[in-house]
């Protein structure tokens, strides 16, 4: 029987990694992810997994024995947040080329410098292009379902790439909440055994791994890497209506809330997409048809998803916990913007960049946003396409 | 009309190349020629040549060509032209360095 228990993110991670029971994790403790290593030492000192844990001395390290292990035909997880994800950012491509399938949580933190542990998407935007299918978790619970789904999705024959599930560092990985866990056993047997296709200690089939490659192949080799990226779009949504069926909780590409008649839209990403959702509800109340599209993939980008959900909309921003310097808004607005320009979908779309640093977004500053849309959805017009949400000085 | 040149034909699509860059099968550098890399070639001389089969074991690219137990001559599809036979060959001229990768 499905159990509730109260869990912070870091324990969930934790908690759905022992279900797993993957033969190798590989992990560097850093804050604020520190609490799933610590926690999954544990099961492992008290023998309640069969898992290889591998105690390295850097993050690069921990994801070089995840690959080592994977293309020797192990399950390997591994976690890490900010810094020690962009030690790891050589083997992040590595990974991915090689078609190793993996699960990695990202505790998202900011980058440094200033040095800063609390949360923003910097991290895992600096990753967006490497490789790995990207998720971004909006709770506790969706953190312990997302790890479980992950390694399906990785594993996935048409897939068979790594797979970075993101949560909000502090906001999600240190606050409790009520998470409903399945049984060890059905976890054991959501995920099933792990057949690779990549074999290194298949001695019936020799192959090496990880050769030269000459000019003629490499980009045959990056296009297939992108047809993967494209089959996980379906498979994403395939393995989140599987677990939905054993445990009532469905799983997509997007999120709608509210979004069926709305006029005046929010996009967003992580744990902002909560707060959210009570502004929108609150809007409701008064009567204007407010809504909220949480993506829960950025990579594959659900481009064709996001259109669809958005067409016909009067106004929209897009919310971003990350910027590009010297680009044109965040990661997020300029992709969803690209998305709707090419299927010739003409609104106007406000990107703001928010909660850098760990800097709280309350219900007053998302009413703002709204405020800002319903401007643009009366007038039909972006006064400003960048915008800096309760950034000191910016007007 | 500026006419865009077609893809190069004759090797594999994307389709039928092999998961995440694995070499499937072994011996397969014979397939790949990289005789075209040289700059300067190496030259072997039969009659000086005594087959001590010291370039043979030192050649990084297996490219000393051997017939009944004797050196016959150079892979020139695969000799990158490192120069190491020369540097290692005992006898004087018997292996020696020419400037320029064609024969």
């Amino acid at each position: 029987m499905p159990r509730i228990v109260g869990l912070t993110g870091d324990g969930a991670a934790a908690e759905a990694m022992r279900q797993i029971d993957p033969d190798v994790v590989a992990a560097y403790p850093i804050t604020p992810q520190t609490e799933i290593v610590e926690r999954f030492a544990e099961f492992v000192a008290e023998g309640l997994v069969n898992t290889e844990f591998v105690a390295v001395e850097s993050e690069h390290s921990a994801l070089s024995a995840c690959c080592g292990a994977a293309a020797a035909g192990a399950r390997a997880i591994t976690c890490t947040s900010s810094q020690g994800l962009a030690l790891m950012h050589e083997i992040l491509y590595i990974a991915a080329g090689n078609r190793l399938p993996m699960v990695l949580t990202n505790v998202n933190r900011t980058l440094s410098a200033p040095l800063n542990i609390h949360c923003d998407h910097s991290d895992s935007m600096g990753s967006r292009d490497s490789g790995w299918i990207q998720l971004y978790c909006e709770n506790v619970q969706e953190v312990y379902d997302t790890v479980i789904q992950a390694v399906r999705i990785a594993e996935h024959p048409e897939v068979n790439l790594p797979v970075m599930l993101n949560l909000d560092g502090f906001v999600i990985s240190h606050s409790m909440q009520p998470v409903e866990l399945m049984d060890d056993a059905a976890v054991k047997e959501f995920v099933g055994p792990f057949r690779p296709v990549v074999d290194l200690l298949d001695f019936q089939n020799p192959i090496a791994l990880g050769a030269l490659v000459a000019p003629e192949f490499q980009f045959e080799h990056k296009y297939a890497q992108w047809r993967a990226m494209d089959s996980a779009r379906g498979v994403i949504g395939e393995v989140g209506r599987e677990f939905g069926e054993g445990t009532g909780r469905h799983y997509g590409l997007l999120d709608p809330y509210r979004l069926d008649d709305a006029a005046v839209v929010v996009v967003v990403m992580g744990s902002a997409a909560g707060t959210s959702r009570a502004v929108v509800d609150e809007l409701r109340s008064s009567g204007v048809r407010a809504g909220l599209l949480r993506v829960r993939a950025f990579r594959p980008f659900p481009a064709d998803e996001i259109t669809a959900a958005l067409e016909g909309r009067e106004a929209v921003a897009v919310l971003d916990r990350a910027g590009t310097q010297g680009g044109e808004g965040g990661p997020l607005f300029t992709e969803v913007r690209a998305a709707l320009y090419t299927r010739g979908v003409s609104l106007p779309v406000l990107g703001y960049i928010y909660g850098l640093g760990g800097r709280d977004v309350p219900p007053a500053s998302l009413r703002r946003v709204f405020e800002h849309v319903r401007r643009a959805a009366a007038t039909g017009k972006v006064d400003r396409a960048v915008n800096y949400l309760d950034l000191r000085g910016w007007k | 009309m500026t006419r865009i040149a077609p893809p190069p034909r004759g090797l594999p699509a994307w389709q039928e190349i092999p998961l995440g860059g694995i070499v499937a099968g072994p011996g397969n550098s014979h397939e790949y020629l990289t005789g075209s890399w040289r700059t300067r070639r190496p030259i072997h001389d039969p009659g000086k040549c005594t087959s001590c089969m010291i370039c043979w074991l030192f050649c990084p690219d297996s490219a000393i060509l051997v017939e009944e137990e004797r050196v016959v001559g150079i892979d020139t599809g695969h000799c990158k032209g490192c120069g190491i036979c020369a540097r290692e060959c005992p006898i004087e001229g018997a292996m020696v360095m020419a400037e320029g990768g064609s024969y």
